[in-house]
């Protein structure tokens, strides 16, 4: 029993790694635009698809494939971002949220509508030479694709927090998130920096993809399974707080593999009753400072 | 009341008369069929919009409703208990269920987004939950099936569609209509005049959940067999607000528009590709809600101001960016604009 106890542990640990990274991209993009991309989720399932085609199709390394796939999605991003969302970053914040939610949730069902045609229903992994390989630490199997992809994770976030810490559009984007109109005083790019944190979020959303069709699999319908996942953490660790977002990541993943233990049909319910107390009673996230 | 109202009103009479009669005009059961998938999605659309309209709170989880609403006429009908009584259990369950989310959500006067997100989170989880507890197929009672009739189901449910749309009409005319339109224009001018924005929103939640749940009770009572926990997946959440868009949102014909269209393309559309009809909506939802703010009322009321030269006719209301525009009195400082640079 404490071997089962402990292998849920640190599944859940190595899942919540990859909760977070979906995470941070959507907290980013929110953050900064306000823009709320219900289709965050579809972003991850084209990051995966990219990697899977690069895989099978040309037989690229999905671990050295991350920069290309990537690169697919700052692309999609920045189409994305300048044919729809674009034209609601003028509208006041209340009207922007509400708007960017409709037409993310519209640009979800075209998104994964457009993959069951081209690529079918099918669930599909990636299947590496050393996609099966485990190693055992104190009687808990680890399997290396699912550590490397909890590595990675960690180094993107990381990553992600230096580049905002100490570059100059790091801080021109923290800048812009915390006043936007301070931001432009300062002679700031607002609108370069808007479209610059979109298709941000957009790659992170496609390593995250990457990390998923390796470490598990992918299919067309996932997407509003990882932008429920998102929101979930979103909410947990508060908006804009990296950390924050790593944390909430990292207990969904623990509780739902804890739940999984004795009712693990509902392991997905369990996180969304919980995201749905943290809304209720703690709306500023359970690490996030009040609003102000 | 004016001529013209005279001669609308009776061609209203007369319409509903027509549509009453067609059963008993000797019709084929594929056009009754398509008319019932109509009546339908009228009510999930007209229900949808009473609250993501009107009072401008966005449920993109309207299924958790509907779909309790099914279960339960469901699980009573089976079970031998009278219709009029399980379409009435449909229609309270959702309202008590609404009641989770709605209290602490507006109560707290949570950003709206909070709402939408916490409702798409609830209908997942009924979702889930439906399909671990109830994993079967649920079939109406065999002595249904063998002389199961069309006619009195489609009376039933167009008179369930009638029911909704009076209900809503009622509602958007009377005071409360007005205040639900003022909570969803600006809150806080709203709250200033002395409404209560609380209570409004709560009411308009629940008539949503009461009808949405209606419409949930009229399709059990319709379709013969179909998976518990299909009535609570996301294209019903999806749908609504796509039909009340493409119509006209925060209007009453808007989604009766929006529901005969979307039934008719969708039909057509999927004899002429398939599985592509769902890419094709999404599109269109998307330039509807970027540049056609006011849906399919909207454009006709283009149409008409140009071929009638009368300047301005009625305001679309919408509580998308055209919505905005009306709030002359909201807070200069949400009404800010980013300079171009």
């Amino acid at each position: 029993m404490p071997t089962t106890v402990a292998q849920s542990l640190v599944s859940g640990i190595l899942v919540g790694a990859l909760y977070g990274l979906a995470a941070v991209g959507l907290s980013l993009v929110f953050g900064v635009t306000k823009i709320l991309n219900v289709a965050h989720g579809e972003l991850l399932m084209l990051g995966g698809y990219a990697s899977f085609w690069l895989f099978t199709l040309l037989g690229v390394d999905p671990f050295g494939g991350i920069p290309l796939s990537m690169f697919a999605l700052v692309l999609i991003g920045l189409i994305m971002y300048q044919l729809f969302f674009s034209r609601l970053i003028k509208l006041p914040t209340e009207d922007k949220i509400r708007n960017s939610l409709l037409i993310g949730f519209g640009l979800g069902l075209i998104l994964q509508n457009i993959a069951l045609r081209l690529w079918t229903a099918d669930n599909r992994g990636i299947t590496t030479a050393y996609a099966g390989a485990t190693f055992t630490v104190l009687g808990v199997r680890l399997p290396y694709v699912r550590v490397a992809s909890l590595v990675i994770a960690f180094v993107f976030l990381l990553a992600l927090q230096l580049f905002l810490r100490r570059t100059y559009i790091g801080k021109a984007i923290r800048a812009t998130a915390q006043d936007w109109e301070a931001a432009t005083l300062m002679g700031i790019n607002v609108h370069g920096i808007y479209r610059l944190s979109f298709v941000l979020g957009a790659a992170l959303a496609g390593a995250a993809g990457t990390l998923v069709a390796v470490g598990y699999s992918v299919e067309p319908v996932m997407g509003m399974h990882w932008t429920l996942k998102s929101l979930i953490v979103l909410v947990m660790g508060g908006i804009g707080s990296i950390a924050g977002t790593l944390v909430g990541g990292l207990i969904l993943g623990v509780t739902e593999s804890a739940a999984a233990i004795w009712i693990s049909n509902y392991r997905h319910v369990i996180g969304l009753a919980i995201f749905i107390l943290v809304l209720l009673i703690r709306p500023q996230g359970l690490f996030g400072a009040k609003e102000g | 009341m004016t001529a013209k109202k005279g001669i609308s009103l009776a061609l209203l009479v007369a319409g509903v008369a027509a549509l009453w009669l067609v059963p008993s005009m000797g019709v084929s059961d594929s056009l009754l069929n398509l008319l019932i998938l109509m009546f339908i999605y009228t009510m999930l659309a007209s229900s949808w919009n009473i609250l993501g309209g009107y009072t401008g709170q966005v449920n993109l989880g309207h299924a958790a409703f509907f779909g309790l609403g099914t279960l339960v006429a469901r699980i009573l009908y089976t079970g031998g208990r009278p219709l009029f009584l399980a379409l009435l259990a449909a229609c309270v369950v959702p309202v008590a269920f609404s009641m989770l989310i709605g209290i602490p959500a507006f109560r707290l006067r949570l950003r709206g987004d909070y709402f939408t997100i916490g409702t798409l989170a609830l209908s997942q989880i009924l979702y889930i939950t439906i399909g671990n507890v109830l994993p079967k197929i649920t079939y109406l009672p065999i002595a249904d099936i063998q002389n199961y009739q069309l006619g009195p189901r489609y009376h039933i449910i167009l008179a369930s569609a009638l029911f909704t749309i009076g209900v809503a009409y009622a509602l958007v005319k009377s005071r409360l209509g007005l205040g639900m339109v003022a909570v969803r224009e600006n809150e806080d001018a709203a709250e200033s005049l002395g409404i209560n924005a609380f209570a409004h929103k709560l009411l308009a939640l629940a008539v949503s959940a009461f009808l949405g749940g209606l419409t949930g009770g009229a399709y059990a009572y319709y379709q013969t067999s179909y998976y518990f926990n299909y009535t609570f997946s996301p294209p019903w959440s999806l749908e609504p607000v796509t039909m009340t868009f493409i119509g006209g949102v925060g209007t009453i014909h808007g989604p009766v528009i929006g529901a005969v269209f979307f039934v008719l393309l969708k039909e057509w559309l999927v004899m002429k590709v398939g599985e592509y009809h769902l890419i094709i909506f999404g599109v269109l939802f998307l330039l509807v809600v970027l540049f056609l703010p006011g849906g399919l009322v909207e454009a006709w009321e283009r149409i008409r101001r140009v071929f009638t030269h009368r300047p301005a006719g009625k305001i679309v209301l919408s509580p998308s960016a055209e919505g905005s525009d009306l709030s002359g009195n909201s807070l200069a400082s949400e009404r800010k604009e980013v300079p171009m640079i």
